[in-house]
């Protein structure tokens, strides 16, 4: 039943994201930018499930840590490693986005350090996991560098506006944006079908992390007896 | 070994206190001056860390080979850069220090809440790396010609220091049990730190460039104490579960 629920969110997301992406390439170029503006509609909702992906880590993070119960654990490292790949899906297309518009690859603009530092604390985290061998051990550190790591992310959100960047301001949900509401609809869908996808993954993952869970629970028994 | 004759002496410290019904604050004196003593002793922390502090500003002067206004460009930097290396060797053995004869254990055991261990630690480690910053600044004046105002020079360090203190302690006692841990502690600490050394540097360059650090840069000092006050809260909340599980 888990599997098939898998692989119906996995078609609907390859659906929603394939009607997408032939909405995106009917679009007229932008005014300013020309087709290369298009990459928004994949660098936005990118970033945003990036975000999500760390609000799941950072709940699950202190859920383990209040009820020491190793199924939010797993969710928490799930989720990191999704969030990961989708932060790195956002600084990649930001990155071809800047070639175009800005003639570099990458600028040290305060918002693209701010990303950037965040996948390297995020890599952190997965890198202290690897390094700790004992299960509850590794699980707790984990959870508190996630709650720090998380605490870097507000940074990341605030800091076109609080300070002086080079990097575009905000074009939805604030009053200077400029986006066509029909537009805005397709990045939001496509949106839906990134979470969606994210979603898939990070169940694909917490079947590995169960799995990792037995091995453990074997390797204790083995050392018990 | 300094250590063994350490614990007996810290352990009856912490159990006097304990009966004197002592406050929180000084509790976190006496672990302070037990990570103090045990350091001053021996020193070897303080002394790698100075030596370390001392040659790679040498080294900054081959890489970069500076003119005097080029200097003051990026000498914000450089000297945070360094202050951030040489501060995690003293970080990295301060709970390494506790290892042999199983002295953690012991200070984990002793009748004092994790944040007071904590605190003390970090105080003790603040001292000596605000120490080692100390006597680097005028070898970083005599060899690259650069000079601050004490006074708000010492307001840039003391934030800053504080900021890389807090997160390197708490990450000391995050790492002291696992593999590669010298490895681990600076790749960890040094990402989540940017936010304030980016304010330590910029503000130390502006006052380099005779600027002063209340004008227009007044935000950077904002954001250094609002990432201090941040992480002390998250490590005190944090620290019992990190020490006890």
């Amino acid at each position: 039943m888990r599997d098939k629920i898998l692989y119906g969110m996995g078609l609907a997301a390859l659906f929603l994201l394939g009607f997408d992406i032939y909405k995106i390439a009917n679009f007229p170029p932008e005014a300013a930018q020309g087709a290369i503006f298009k990459i928004i509609f994949f660098h936005v909702p990118a970033a945003w499930t990036a975000m999500v992906a760390a609000g799941t880590a950072l709940v699950c993070s202190i859920l383990f840590l209040m009820k020491k119960d190793f199924k939010y654990d797993a969710i928490a490292v799930a989720s990191t490693e999704v969030g990961l790949a989708f932060l790195a899906v956002n600084l990649v297309t930001g990155s071809m986005w800047g070639h175009v518009i800005w003639g570099i690859w990458w600028t040290w603009d305060v918002r693209l350090t701010s990303a950037l530092v965040c996948w390297l604390l995020y890599a952190g985290y997965l890198m202290l996991r690897h390094a700790i061998e004992e299960p509850t051990q590794r699980a707790t550190y984990a959870a508190v560098f996630s709650i720090f790591a998380f605490l870097d992310v507000p940074v990341v959100y605030f800091s076109i506006r609080l300070f002086r960047t080079q990097h575009p301001g905000p074009v939805f949900l604030s009053s200077t944006g400029s986006f066509p509401p029909d537009w805005g609809m397709v990045l939001l869908l496509n949106w839906v079908a990134l979470l969606l996808l994210a979603i898939v993954m990070t169940i694909v993952r917490l079947g590995h992390e169960q799995t990792q869970r037995e091995i453990d629970y074997v390797r204790r028994m083995a050392h018990a007896l | 070994m300094p250590i063994a004759r350490e614990l007996p002496d810290v352990a009856v410290k912490l159990a006097q206190a304990d009966r004197r019904r002592s406050s929180f604050t000084r509790l976190v004196f006496v672990v302070m001056a037990k990570d103090l003593r045990a350091e001053l002793r021996t020193k070897e922390a303080v002394n790698a860390s100075l030596a370390f502090a001392v040659v790679i500003l040498v080294l900054f002067n081959f890489a970069f080979d500076l003119d005097d206004a080029a200097t003051r460009m990026i000498i914000g930097g450089l000297l945070w850069l360094v202050f951030a290396f040489a501060g995690t060797l003293v970080l990295n053995r301060s709970f390494a220090r506790e290892l042999p004869n199983d002295c953690l254990d012991a200070l984990v055991a002793a009748p004092v809440s994790g944040a007071t261990l904590f605190l003390g630690k970090a105080l003790a480690n603040y001292v000596l790396v605000l120490a080692v910053e100390l006597v680097s600044l005028p070898v970083f004046g005599i060899l690259y010609n650069v000079w601050f105002p004490f006074g708000q020079m010492i307001i840039i360090l003391a934030l800053g220091t504080w900021a890389l203190t807090v997160i390197g302690t708490v990450f000391s006692a995050l790492t002291v049990n696992i593999r590669l841990r010298e490895v681990m502690l600076p790749m960890l600490t040094y990402p989540m730190l940017v936010p304030a050394l980016m304010g330590a540097m910029v503000l130390t360059a502006q006052l380099a460039a005779g600027t002063s650090i209340w004008g227009e840069s007044a935000t950077w000092l904002k954001v250094l104490t609002g990432f201090d006050v941040l992480y002390t809260a998250a490590a005190l909340a944090l620290v019992e579960t990190v020490l006890v599980g």
